[in-house]
């Protein structure tokens, strides 16, 4: 009832601006579109980078709206709210990152096979792509959701976001594009899609918990 | 003969290693109105959030009907209602979606006509449907009222709820507090403006 409230209140709220959510997506476009035109029209380098290229920028552009996760609730006071909830912060917590996969995770993962196809990458690799985008990219939202949570209040919590992020997403990165590389060589790449929902499962079974500790923090 | 609904007693409070206060106690009984006051930094806003749970007192303890409402703090938190100093009202949304989402994320289901009559109290009805980015800073107050008022809650804890009001929206607050309190409802008010019937307490420095 709480869960959904939220969830949808959140996505409400971006419908009522969805210029947040076009930057994001306009972000991921321009920073990927530049790769083929630095590097020129060498469609075999292309087609090899293209796993890392497109899952860095991915990373990237979710990174972008994360400042605003929680700072928005913060800042007007809803957070109190949130806090003061008959209901289990961490589900709090959950829906916030549900809403910003839903906004963010579910959208670069339509785009990106579009992407994909200018890099060269054939029809497999796209699947396998969008695919690896779907699964990876919650862990990237809910270890984004610990670092909002953390940063809360601090001053330059973009950059701090940013240092906090990065290190951590270091695995969901490996795999996600290791998993396009061993489709372009003709390996299997059930193995990566399964650590990468391992991922993003176990950040689904305990980043919550830390979520809503921080979040508790900052109410103080 | 009213009986203490919310005891208080020997509750301390310390931010940033400074105490704030120490050994507060009180009650409060069904239908009271209790006014904290006392000199900026007294500890009013710290009170108000121990009493929500929101800031951890390090001694004391905060009775409901006799039980320690930190033994089940979900239920404590469906019976309160919090106005901060903050509105937490979302700029983007209308006025009558505020209300129903903060009755929707206390775990109820949203009640049209309670939203209603609540915004008609504080006068808004004729801004119901306006996103709350573009109300003034007193019709945004007003509005954070109206959640409170509709809220269901027996106990309402306002810090400051008559800042940025005008005349015609204190007096829309005093009735509302009234209504509530002939309800058998209490509320404690952080404020330095008189409230209508308060028992005053003063925090002391």
């Amino acid at each position: 009832m709480g869960f959904a409230a939220l969830f949808l209140r959140d996505l409400r709220l971006v419908w009522r601006r969805p210029g947040d959510v076009a930057v994001v997506l306009a972000f991921f476009v321009v920073a990927t579109v530049l790769f083929p035109l630095g590097i020129g029209p060498e469609s075999n380098l292309l087609a090899r980078i293209a796993a890392g290229v497109l899952w860095a920028a991915a990373l990237f552009a979710s990174m972008l709206s994360l400042d605003r996760l929680f700072a928005a609730d913060y800042e007007d006071g809803a957070l109190d709210l949130l806090l003061l909830a008959p209901w289990p912060l961490e589900l709090a917590a959950l829906a916030k990152c549900a809403a910003h996969w839903g906004v963010t995770g579910l959208p670069l993962a339509v785009l990106a096979p579009l992407i994909g196809a200018a890099f060269g990458l054939d029809d497999r690799s796209l699947l396998v792509l969008a695919l690896t985008l779907l699964v990876g990219t919650p862990a990237l939202s809910l270890i984004g959701g610990l670092a909002a949570a953390l940063t809360l209040g601090a001053r330059r919590s973009g950059a701090l976001l940013a240092l906090l992020v990065l290190p951590l997403c270091v695995p969901t990165l490996i795999f996600g594009a290791s998993a396009i590389e061993a489709t372009a060589t003709g390996e299997g790449f059930w193995v990566h899609l399964t650590i990468l929902g391992a991922l993003a499962l176990v950040s689904l079974a305990t980043l919550p918990w830390a979520i809503a500790a921080a979040l508790r923090q900052a109410g103080e | 003969m009213t009986t203490a609904l919310l005891e208080v007693s020997g509750l301390a409070c310390r931010r940033g290693g400074r105490r704030v206060f120490d050994g507060l106690s009180f009650t409060v009984a069904g239908g009271e109105l209790l006014a904290l006051t006392g000199r900026n930094g007294s500890g009013k806003t710290t009170l108000l959030r121990a009493l929500a749970l929101l800031v951890p007192p390090v001694a004391g303890m905060i009775r409901w009907q006799g039980q320690d409402v930190r033994a089940d703090r979900e239920n404590w938190c469906t019976r309160l209602a919090w106005l901060g100093h903050l509105d937490g009202l979302k700029g983007d949304l209308t006025a009558a979606e505020n209300i129903a989402i903060a009755q929707r994320l206390r775990g109820q289901p949203a009640d049209l006509d309670l939203i209603d009559s609540a915004l008609s109290a504080f006068d808004l009805s004729a801004l119901k449907d306006r996103a709350v980015r573009t109300l003034s800073a007193g019709q945004r107050r007003r509005v954070a009222l109206a959640r409170i008022a509709a809220s269901r809650a027996s106990l309402w804890l306002l810090d400051e709820p008559l800042n940025a009001l005008d005349g015609p929206a204190q007096k829309a607050l005093h009735e509302v507090l009234a209504r509530h309190r002939a309800a058998g409802g209490l509320a404690i008010a952080a404020t330095h403006a008189p409230l209508d019937g308060a028992r005053t307490f003063e925090l002391g420095i």
